[in-house]
């Protein structure tokens, strides 16, 4: 079993919802994740950010549709941590 | 979310609050404006049957409501939508399942129930003083001036919210719809 400790996504979403209410639903769609949000570029009508959540087990599928659901749109991946975990038998 | 977070979370991401709040207070101004202007007519004819008073105001509030809830509702579900359009251009993908596409569905109903619901509340409010008299309530005024005094307060209260908005003197704006009523009522008394 891999667990996700670390993602760092490149991601392109509109003015509203605003970088602070964008990272407080990705962190709660997960337990207890941490989540930083760095503004790279701002358009007339969307904004590009750099998105880091960090966690035990982060569930990319809810990351994702989380992002999605506020009208974001996950361009890349650009960095990643996971971890093995030996499964008891 | 509760529907009322889940409104206001809508609105706010369509920025649309002051829009919410401009319809109201237009289309309440036009409701109160409306009943005062219908109360000091029958006033001025010397009207005397209430329930015939009450049947005309009932059903211009019930108008005045059906019209601003289509209006608005018309005009509204079209701009969200050349809004929408204009986002999933910017962002090359379908919003429709997202928030944004939620927003354009539900966020025109919103507006169009305030500018709806505004003018009808505030007319039957104005009309309050008729229902009680005609339920046989005693009041220390005639009904119609009772609607009267009823009609030029709700049109103060709506300065006076106009005033706390912009942050200029809640008094002064409140006076100032206020003589907006007065000139209305000169107005009728000049011409009928």
């Amino acid at each position: 079993m891999v667990l996700v400790k670390k993602l760092v996504l490149d991601v392109l979403k509109p003015h509203q919802p605003n970088a602070l209410e964008f990272a407080q639903a990705i962190a709660s769609a997960g337990g207890e994740y941490r989540v930083s949000v760095n503004v790279l570029e701002v358009d007339e009508n969307t904004e590009t950010l750099q998105v880091v959540i960090e966690g035990d087990a982060i569930d990319f599928e809810t990351i994702q549709s989380g992002i999605n659901d506020l009208g974001g749109s996950l361009h890349s991946i650009d960095e990643v941590e996971v971890q093995g975990k030996r499964e008891d038998r | 979310m509760n529907l009322l977070e889940q409104a206001s979370f809508l609105l706010r991401i369509t920025r649309s609050s002051d829009i919410v709040r401009r319809y109201f207070v237009v289309n309440g101004f036009d409701g109160a404006l409306a009943m005062l202007g219908l109360i000091i007519g029958f006033l001025v004819s010397d009207a005397g049957d209430l329930t015939v008073i009450i049947n005309v105001c009932v059903g211009a509030a019930i108008a005045l409501g059906m019209s601003g809830l289509s209006s608005a509702y018309v005009s509204e579900a079209a701009e969200r939508r050349r809004e929408l359009g204009k986002l999933e251009e910017a962002m090359i993908t379908d919003l429709h399942d997202s928030a944004h596409g939620e927003a354009a569905r539900e966020v025109p109903l919103l507006i169009a129930l305030v500018n709806g619901l505004a003018p009808l509340i505030i007319s039957l409010l104005i009309l309050l003083p008729l229902f009680l008299h005609q339920a046989g309530f005693s009041l220390p005024l005639p009904p119609l001036y009772a609607a009267i005094v009823v009609a030029l307060l709700v049109i103060f209260l709506l300065g006076v919210f106009l005033g706390r908005i912009s942050g200029v003197s809640w008094l002064r704006s409140g006076i100032q719809t206020l003589l907006v009523a007065v000139v209305t009522a000169a107005l009728i008394y000049l011409f009928t």
